[in-house]
């Protein structure tokens, strides 16, 4: 089962030890302080809800840093030699560059497809042992104590987003273990996540951001004060097959 | 003599003192662990994150409570960590010499294996230290450094209580 969600509004100040959103300086006087990261023993919270915004109209002509980026930060891929046995379509892929092209016009252009942290996660919806949940906080992610390698939550994904592991294993990274018989996928991170809260910048982000593109943008979807909140507000976003419902802590620009 | 010898032998096995016999025979066959030693305490009073005949018997349960609260609900605390399990009981991969979890030098799998007892652990975490791995621990020797060196945001409620008393703030 998933972690409880409280969907009620957000509480009152103060309500958690761990919100420490403000400082007192008088009784019931409190200066606003930019969020800060959870204390280590706090559990995530429904108060936040983390997202990304991709300005696909940033991406370099054939840049897959992002992609890059994961790799090295989670342990996976021909950088790691990870999974050498098995053939390029059974190796995992937890973040992908998609080519689209317009064939009327010609136009084409990419974007970087992950799991996108769906509100609403298939993927957890078919999970016949729990394995595959979502956190108070929206970050989807599956549980390898106890997923059984049954693979639904990949027919589910409607983004193809998931990956099974076929083939012993050695040398993961201690971020992001892995292993034989299990199904894994983009975590947003998480362990950047719980680390640094709001301040957090996903590997993929901050590839792209080294490579100059700058086309992620990482943030609390439910502060309407974060940079991806008013980003949001300003100029909108995409949601992949927005028609599925599924409410997407993915967000696009310019596709 | 040879004779006293055998008739103390049968009345032995006669009164079934032959039953005392056996597991010293076997204790002799079946080598008990050798446990290598952690490479840092938890504080100068104590070894392990609980007192080591705790930690002998369960283990298992930290670990576990541990596993879902990171898991599920994004608690990091060091304490009770796989993560520095290893970081103090397995060497860092250096010096050529990598001890993994499917040696008997390996820290878990010297009991383990004595126990006949499988560990899953491994074959999604990491049996080894990172390379740049350092534990929040005591590091043997470490004279008076105090095992509290992460950042106020991985200390738990806890250590901060007991820095705070300790007025190491
Ligand atoms: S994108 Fe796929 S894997 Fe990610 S939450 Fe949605 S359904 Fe699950
Ligand atoms: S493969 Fe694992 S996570 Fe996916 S549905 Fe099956 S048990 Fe759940």
């Amino acid at each position: 089962m998933s972690e409880h969600v409280d969907t009620s509004r957000r509480r009152f100040l103060g309500g958690t030890a761990g919100a420490a959103a403000g400082i007192s300086i008088a009784p019931g006087v409190f200066l606003n302080q930019v969020a800060q990261a959870k204390p280590a023993d706090q559990p995530v919270s429904s108060d936040n809800r983390w997202g990304m915004l991709i300005d696909t109209n940033k991406c370099g002509d054939g840049c897959d840093a992002c992609v890059r980026g994961c790799m090295e930060e989670n342990g996976w891929g021909d950088i790691h030699n990870s999974e050498p046995h098995s053939s390029p379509e059974q190796k995992a892929q937890w973040i992908r560059i998609v080519e689209l092209r317009d064939t009327s016009t010609g136009y084409a252009h990419q974007l970087p497809l992950m799991c996108q942290h769906c509100k609403h996660p298939p993927c957890v919806d078919v999970c016949p042992t729990g394995a595959s949940m979502k956190r108070a906080d929206g970050i989807v992610l599956v549980d390898k104590h106890i997923c059984i390698g049954c693979r639904y939550c990949m027919m589910a994904c409607p983004y193809k987003a998931r990956s099974f592991i076929h083939e012993d294993l050695q040398d993961q990274l201690v971020v992001a273990p892995r292993g034989k018989g299990t199904v894994e996928s983009c975590t947003l991170c998480v362990h950047r996540v719980d680390k640094d809260g709001a301040d957090a910048v996903p590997a993929c982000a901050e590839a792209c951001a080294a490579e100059g593109h700058d086309a992620f943008v990482f943030g609390d979807m439910n502060d309407p004060n974060s940079e991806i909140s008013r980003q949001l507000a300003l100029h909108g976003g995409t949601q992949i097959r927005a028609d599925l419902g599924l409410d997407l802590g993915v967000r696009y620009r310019g596709i | 003599m040879t004779r006293l010898f055998q008739s103390l032998q049968s009345l032995a096995l006669a009164t079934g003192m032959a039953f005392l016999a056996i597991p010293l025979l076997a204790s002799a066959e079946v080598p008990r662990p050798d446990i290598p030693e952690a490479n840092a305490r938890y504080s100068e009073a104590q070894g392990c994150v609980e007192p080591t005949e705790e930690m002998r018997k369960n283990h298992m349960e930290y670990i576990l409570h541990q596993r879902d609260e990171t898991m599920r609900r994004g608690v990091r605390t060091k304490q009770y960590s796989l993560e520095e399990c290893i970081n103090c009981h397995v060497p860092k991969p250096e010096s050529g010499k990598v001890v993994r979890s499917d040696s008997k030098e390996h820290f878990c799998s010297s009991c383990h294996s004595y126990a006949a007892v499988k560990i899953d652990c491994f074959s999604c975490h990491r049996d080894t230290p990172m390379p740049d791995a350092d534990t929040t621990m005591h590091r043997l020797g470490s004279g008076k450094a105090h095992h509290f060196t992460g950042t106020e945001a991985e200390l738990t409620a806890d250590a901060l209580r007991a820095v705070t008393e300790e007025g190491l703030q």
